[in-house]
């Protein structure tokens, strides 16, 4: 390769401690379009928390994140999403009292564009937004298998489905990086088999990069070509699938000492 | 086949509107003395209460943000309408209250206690909705309380400005304070001013900024993940409803030859106060409007009967003896509801004109679904 790449998603020494716990200290990850990438560690590691810092929930203590080379201190959650970088939540945090269809669509927001003279007057074109954005979030639900469930309510799904439609709501952003936080959690084989065809048509089809945190290890060794371990918010390891299983501080970090 | 629904919808609605508003030009024209002294001023009444609840529901049944201090924003409305009448009217302005020049008054009147209110809405509801849930209710309660003060001490407002020689300086003189007769002449001005803010709530609420307010509700994490502006959204749908609550401040102007701050109190004996109008929104349901109208007018109905109504005489002395503390049967009635109906009597629907015809459908289908349970109950009593 010639030129020098920028990864879409870099941080540099990112860290937090909350009090006198460093929950995640000095973590270097840089991400290119099109990758899958991997996040593991035991509990209470600090994969959720890196997550956090990497969508503006937490300000990081140290170290920046840089998306396409732009650095975002000092921005906000929303504002993150405006740059691309999207998520999904280990504890589902979905719209419950909305439909599916309006979950995803609220994510469409800031593409959504009239004000509130063409909301008040139903302009044409507040009609043509409003039915641009239901097709394309049709669509996204299609990609999730949630096509015919528009008109539930987000709580009546059950749960697999609320996991999907969170992926599906993450999409909406016209994110740049997508970060998903153990979404095959709670999940049987065949939900999660359909999990997976589910994040490789999303790769194909946005050519997005994507970082996952998992336990399944079988589903991280599968499906990603680079994984970063982290225990007690340091990084420990970080490589191939299969250089990963092999590591000792890897083996050692999940069996104990 | 789905978007020639909408249009009927929407024509259903507008003939609605324009029927209602035809009735108040009707009853304005031809209306009787029990009309004038008994109907119309409920009718005016009814109207700000309705709008009162409405716009407070955007905040707290859309937003899920509890604000108690809907009352102080009526209060700047009404004094800043009254103030902006008068004026004019002592400049010469207009003498009578008809004509164009009145009109035009009228019309001012209400978008400058609007304006006036949503501003302070602005103003307070930046730093306000910073904070979350009982501080931002501890925040709004004060303000409420504070308008309240700061206006009975505008010198503007005292003695010398409002009042033209009232006897207690907490009575003010309004430059628009209707007569019955002007009640009645003008109660299309009323239906109008319902109908207009009605549908331009709906008109909000049903797009994405109500899809937003409401995802911020829900989860305010994951509205600000999906992109959501969180506070510039909660500031603005806190103005819009300030806004409202500004415009019933001049319906309110218009039914008082007087204004006092006692009114717009945070409690008072009269159905109008900050609580009874979270009352309403609670009862109508968090989330519905129209179930806020129903509501507005429900207790309204209520507190007229308990005031008015000449069947309490007819009870016996203990219910009478009830009867004589208003409030202890709103308890009562909000207690029934919350059992009954514990997400308000609409929940979070609305109610359509259009699917009157689905009524007797939905009707069997509920109570099947109770009969189901009720029997599955009993089986699970009998194998228990
Ligand atoms: N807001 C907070 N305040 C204090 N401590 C926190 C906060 N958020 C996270 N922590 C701590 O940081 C550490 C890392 O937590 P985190 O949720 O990131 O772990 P995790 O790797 O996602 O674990 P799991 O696999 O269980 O999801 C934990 O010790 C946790 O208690
Ligand atoms: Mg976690």
């Amino acid at each position: 390769m010639a030129e020098k790449i920028t990864p879409v998603l870099e941080t540099k020494k990112l860290g937090i401690s909350f009090g006198g716990l460093h929950a995640v200290q000095d973590f270097n990850i840089q991400i290119y379009s099109g990758e899958l990438v991997g996040l593991i560690g035991p509990n209470g590691a600090g994969k959720t928390t890196v997550f956090n810092l990497l969508t503006g929930v937490y300000v990081p203590t140290e170290g920046t994140v840089l998306l396409d080379g732009v650095p975002l201190n000092g921005k906000k959650t929303h504002q993150f999403v405006e740059a691309g970088i999207a998520r999904t939540f280990q504890n589902i945090r979905l719209f419950n009292d909305m439909t599916v269809l309006e979950n995803v669509k609220a994510a469409c927001t800031k593409d959504i564009h009239y004000n509130l003279l063409d909301a008040t007057f139903r302009t044409s074109k507040f009609w043509r937004a409003e039915k641009a954005s239901t097709d394309r979030c049709m669509e996204l639900l299609a990609i999730c298998h949630l096509e015919d469930k528009a008109d539930l309510l987000a709580s009546s799904l059950p749960y697999g489905q609320q996991r999907k439609l969170e992926i599906a709501r993450a999409l909406a952003t016209n994110m740049k990086v997508l970060l998903l936080d153990e979404p095959a959690a709670g999940m049987n084989p065949t939900e999660t088999a359909e999990l997976l065809s589910c994040i490789n048509t999303i790769r194909d089809r946005f050519g997005v990069a994507i970082l996952l945190i998992e336990h399944d290890m079988s589903l991280v060794m599968n499906v990603c070509e680079r994984i970063q371990v982290i225990d007690y918010g340091q990084t420990i390891a970080s490589g191939l699938p299969e250089e990963i299983a092999k590591n000792p501080k890897v083996i050692a970090a999940y069996l104990g000492e | 086949m789905k978007q020639t629904s909408i249009k009927a919808r929407y024509l259903v609605n507008l003939a609605a509107a324009l029927l209602l508003f035809a009735l108040a030009v009707v009853i304005g024209m031809t209306g009787g003395s029990t009309m004038k002294l008994k109907i119309t001023p409920s009718l005016w009444q009814c109207s700000y209460l309705i709008i009162m609840a409405a716009s407070l529901n955007l905040v707290l049944g859309f937003l899920g943000q509890l604000s108690l201090g809907h009352c102080g924003f009526m209060a700047v409305g009404a004094y800043a309408a009254s103030l902006f009448s008068l004026a004019l009217q002592r400049a010469g302005f207009y003498t009578e209250k008809s004509g164009p020049a009145f009109m035009l008054v009228l019309l001012l009147s209400f978008l400058i206690a609007g304006a006036s209110a949503a501003l302070l809405g602005l103003l307070v509801g930046i730093p306000a909705l910073r904070l979350k849930g009982d501080y931002l209710a501890i925040i709004t309660l004060g303000f409420g309380m504070i308008i309240v003060n700061l206006i009975n001490n505008l010198p503007f407002c005292g003695q010398q400005g409002l009042s033209q020689g009232s006897a207690s300086s907490a009575l003010y003189a309004t430059g628009l304070g209707f007569s019955n007769d002007e009640k009645m002449q003008y109660l299309w001005v009323a239906a109008l001013v319902v109908i207009l803010c009605m549908t331009v709530m709906f008109m909000f609420v049903r797009s994405k900024y109500g899809r937003c307010i409401r995802a911020i509700r829900d989860n305010e994490i994951a509205a600000a993940a999906s992109g959501i502006n969180v506070s510039y959204y909660k500031v603005m749908t806190f103005t819009i409803s300030a806004f409202f609550a500004g415009i019933t401040g001049t319906l309110y102007a218009c039914c008082n030859a007087s204004l006092s701050t006692t009114s717009f109190a945070f409690t008072n004996g009269s159905i109008l106060n900050s609580v009874f109008i979270v009352v309403m929104v609670v009862v109508g349901g968090m989330g519905s409007l129209t179930g806020s109208v129903i509501a507005a007018v429900v207790l309204f109905l209520l507190n007229y009967t308990i005031k008015n109504g000449a069947w309490v005489a007819a009870l016996p002395a203990f219910l009478q003896n009830v009867f004589t503390y208003p409030m202890l049967v709103y308890s009562i009635a909000l207690i029934v509801v919350i059992m009954f109906r514990p997400r308000g009597i609409m929940g979070s629907r609305e109610f359509a004109l259009c699917d009157i015809p689905k009524w007797p459908a939905w009707i069997s289908s509920y109570f099947a679904s109770r009969g189901l349970e009720k029997s599955a109950k009993k089986e699970a009593a009998n194998h228990g």
